[in-house]
């Protein structure tokens, strides 16, 4: 059970066992067979990408490959030997890390003490420790200082704890969980540097990511998953990011881009020097002026966490304290309630689905009563009507693609991007004048997410005014007429989704001023 | 879907009868450890009751499903009503008075102490529910204080009130006329075979449960706030007027609980009115998983054991307590299978919906979820 690592000599490609080989692995859980056949190889001193779109079974993969759950067949061989991980901890023996999409730091704790944090044997918990961490941020070019408290770093340089966490531990296999979920273009460059350094090392890095671009410009080699197996593995050279999301998808690619303009110049939202204080501190909406027209997609570009759940729900009406004044369609609704706005006309899509959208012990149908509970066909008289509740459930399960076997089924049983279709296809309903989604595809496998997309656009042609939030920049661009984007609670630009690139929104949303 | 909506109820059939089985297991080690004849006990206890034991099973059941009820009501929101207990007393302290002034004649008097009861309950719960709604305050903290207050205020105003019964050291509020009694409905021979005729109001009581919650608006956004408040407030449901008019409506059941024994066999409040009903009813509420019909079923069988286990010391020498045990049980054997049937439950459903879904032309984007 103690191999040694592999080598850090050894030369990149050559004759030599290949770093990880997973050969024939399967993994079944309860009615969903999540991975099968799958078969690997990952050469030394390479980055090695594996895409595939969202429940194809990259993750499950990754636990496996990480110890996390045990494979039903197949077997895994780390530089050539042939291995079982029953735990994270094998996998660390075994030189393998994982670097997983949510952080797992301790805000309150220094860098020190989070990358010492169960690892406490190796290098103890003082000055070796420390030392050992400046040698590794010097020789990958991490560029951390061990003494500084996490909660005072930004994003991109708690991604490179989590790496150098990893490192400090030994690994010479590196996984990387969709790491540039959470970043901003000019972060994800950074990084990228990074990985560059980890393999010139010899260290070789397991990138997961559904970001084709992205992969392009960093992999050595990509294996592209899809419904569990792997289907190729390809060169990046040989390859255009069209062929992979073919490969991924299994068919022809849907695209986000909108067709000719429908705005009019009907005002159906203004919003006018929305504000939201905070009693000690800095408010989390600040002076925030819009219109929406009928027939305009509006979409709002921010790093998370910089305003936008708040101006979401400030629209909503679900936050009180806020100041300024809202009117949708002429009518001032700045003092209704929630229940007042949706029931005039406010379809809402909220980020959070489980959370916000769903009773997920509820059946289908009773989803759909939710948040039209004083409308028909939900209701008549006071009276929940479940007769025609779930009539109209049985058309937006056939209008919306939802995969169900019925509307008596639990919420809770169909995957996230049906649950997603549902909530797309119940905030259609009762025909609204302004729908607020925000993140709409998130989550969501490619066929839902072009699903949702065609039912955007053809709302937006019908005259529907939409306020879209949404941390995947191709969306926003794709589907706006116009981007406004928000930094620290306040609107810092706005742009025009037809000359805009990723990179110029990137650093408007950081605060580096919108590029000419 | 008829398929899955009969495997929906044998689960929901699977869970409080897997918690009994568990109770009386536990219950038999108990007197197996302490040396007690097991068998002897439940065959005590499992015999088929007599009219005048049936008559009482009943008459207690009709009180303990009220109090089921109104526990049940802040359950279907996620609220727990503690203070059902004190809501009742302070409740039945207001009826009794009321009534027994008879300031209306008849019936009307009996109408009139009703509405006064529920009123008074509703509005000692109203207190905790505005505290949660304004201030956050949890009620199940509030609830437990405003039992003890009840005790005290209510003992505090019976000596105002209060007339001595002849020949006792009791004392009690004045007996209601006899034209404002509920009548007693007879099951059999004598007086020992008579029940409360409470009993049809809290079948109606029952019935508008079911109703209010599972057919009106008000109902879908109460149980919809129980479920998840987040995806509440994003409907539009105002969360703080829906937990102020919960407790309302809990209280206000709450109200009648001690009303069937004021109008059907007391006719007074006194020092000795029964007491402790409040806290069965949290049990009974679980066990029943706060639906009317289970509820009944669970007042049924507290009243049961309750009644059957009187003549556990003469016949067997084994205390009675032995079925508070049994209860006190119950109650943590159900919470522990519900979860556990409500988690297979949800597994057997995914595996359906695979199945169904696989079944289907295949799709390109058919997905998995891991």
């Amino acid at each position: 059970m103690s191999s040694p690592a592999p080598s850090l000599e050894t030369p990149p490609n050559g004759d030599a066992p290949p770093a990880v080989r997973l050969r024939g692995i399967g993994k079944r859980f309860p009615g969903v067979i999540a991975n099968d056949d799958i078969n690997v190889d990952v050469r030394r001193g390479t980055i090695h990408a594996i895409v595939g779109e969202n429940g194809a079974g990259k993750s499950t993969l990754m636990k496996i490959l990480y110890g996390v759950q045990a494979p039903d067949s197949g077997t895994i061989e780390i530089g050539g030997e042939q291995v079982s991980l029953g735990s994270p901890a094998d996998a660390i023996r075994h030189g393998v890390g994982m670097v997983f999409q949510h952080f797992m730091l301790a805000d309150n704790l220094t860098v020190l003490e989070n990358t010492v944090l169960g690892a406490e044997r190796l290098h103890g918990i003082g000055a070796g420790a420390r030392a050992e961490i400046r040698r590794i941020s010097e020789q990958y070019g991490l560029d951390i200082d061990p003494d500084r408290l996490v909660e005072d770093l930004g994003v991109g340089a708690r991604q490179r704890v989590e790496i150098l966490k990893v490192l400090y531990r030994g690994a010479q296999i590196v996984i990387l969980d969709e790491p540039t979920a959470v970043l901003v273009p000019h972060e994800v460059d950074e990084l990228f540097g990074n990985l560059r350094e980890l393999k010139a090392e010899g260290l070789c890095v397991i990138f997961i990511s559904h970001k084709l671009d992205e992969v392009l410009s960093v992999a050595d080699e990509i294996t592209v998953i899809r419904r569990g197996t792997t289907v190729a593995t390809v060169d990046p050279e040989g390859v255009t990011a069209r062929e992979l999301a073919e490969l991924m998808v299994g068919s022809e690619l849907p695209s986000p881009s909108t067709e000719t303009s429908t705005v009019t110049d009907q005002v159906l939202l203004s919003v006018q020097h929305l504000g939201l204080p905070v009693p000690s501190g800095r408010a989390l909406l600040d002076d925030i002026t819009f219109d929406i027209h009928r027939g305009e997609v509006l979409g709002i570009a921010g790093v998370e966490g910089n305003g936008q759940a708040e101006l979401v729900e400030a629209i909503m009406g679900m936050r009180p304290g806020a100041t300024g004044t809202i009117s949708l369609a002429g009518r001032d609704i700045t003092h209704e309630s929630t229940r007042e706005r949706r029931e005039g006309g406010v379809g809402y899509i909220p980020e959070d689905r489980h959370r916000h959208g769903l009773l997920l012990d509820s059946p289908l149908w009773e989803n759909r009563v939710l948040g039209h509970q004083g409308r028909p066909p939900s209701s008549r008289r006071g009276l929940i009507d479940k007769r025609a509740a779930r009539a109209d459930t049985e058309r937006i399960i056939a209008e919306y693609d939802v995969r169900t076997p019925g509307p008596d089924v639990l919420a809770r049983a169909l995957s996230g991007g049906n649950q997603q279709k549902l909530i797309v296809g119940r905030e259609m309903s009762s025909e609204p004048v302004l729908l607020i989604a925000a993140h709409p595809t998130r989550g969501v496998d490619v066929g839902a997410q072009a699903a949702i997309w065609t039912h955007i656009k053809n709302a937006r042609r019908e005259g529907l005014a939409v306020l879209l939030i949404s941390a995947d920049l191709d969306e926003l661009i794709g589907l706006s007429d116009r981007i406004e984007v928000i930094l620290r609670g306040r609107m810092v630009g706005t742009f025009d989704p037809a000359s805009v690139t990723p990179q110029q929104l990137g650093s408007a949303m950081t605060g580096a001023g919108p590029d000419a | 879907m008829t398929n899955a909506r009969v495997i929906r109820f044998l689960l929901g059939l699977a869970a409080p009868v897997l918690a009994l089985v568990a109770a009386f297991a536990i219950t038999s080690l108990v007197l197996v450890v302490a040396g007690d004849p097991a068998g002897d006990v439940w065959s005590t206890i499992l015999s088929w009751p007599e009219e005048r034991n049936l008559a009482n099973i009943i008459k207690n059941a009709t009180v303990l499903y009220l109090s089921g009820l109104a526990v049940a009501f802040g359950f279907r929101m996620n609220l727990f009503n503690i203070g059902v207990d004190g809501q009742y007393r302070v409740a039945a302290f207001t009826a009794a008075v009321v009534a027994g002034e008879a300031w209306l004649p008849g019936y009307l008097n009996t109408a009139f102490a009703i509405v006064c009861a529920m009123a008074v309950g509703a509005m000692w719960a109203g207190i905790a529910g505005v505290l949660r709604a304004t201030r956050g305050v949890s009620e199940v903290i509030s609830t437990i204080m405003l039992n003890a207050i009840a005790t005290g205020l209510v003992a505090y105003l019976l000596r105002k009130v209060a007339v001595r019964e002849a020949g006792s050291n009791d004392i009690g509020t004045k007996q209601i006329p006899e034209g404002s009694r509920i009548p007693n409905i007879s099951i059999g021979e004598g007086p020992t075979s008579e029940i409360y005729g409470f009993i049809v109001i809290a079948a109606l009581a029952g019935l508008l449960f079911w109703f209010v919650l599972n057919k009106t608006r008000f109902g879908f956004d109460l149980r919809a706030t129980g479920q998840s408040t987040t995806a509440a407030v994003a409907s539009g449901i105002s969360v703080k007027k829906m937990t102020i008019v919960a407790m309302l409506i809990s209280g206000g059941v709450a109200g009648l609980v001690g009303l069937p024994i004021l109008f059907g066999s007391a006719y007074a409040y006194g020092s000795t009115f029964q007491s402790g009903l409040g806290f069965a009813g949290i049990a009974i509420a679980l066990l029943g998983r706060n639906n009317p019909i289970g509820i009944a079923i669970g007042a049924l069988l507290f009243a049961f054991l309750d009644e059957q286990s009187n003549p556990l010391q003469i016949l067997v020498g084994v205390s009675p307590d032995i079925v508070a045990i049994t209860q006190g049980v119950i109650v943590l054997t159900v919470v522990v299978s519900y979860e556990l049937v409500r988690r297979y439950g949800i597994r057997l459903e995914q595996r359906e919906v695979a199945r169904v879904l696989a079944d289907q032309p295949a799709t390109p984007q058919k997905e998995v979820s891991a």
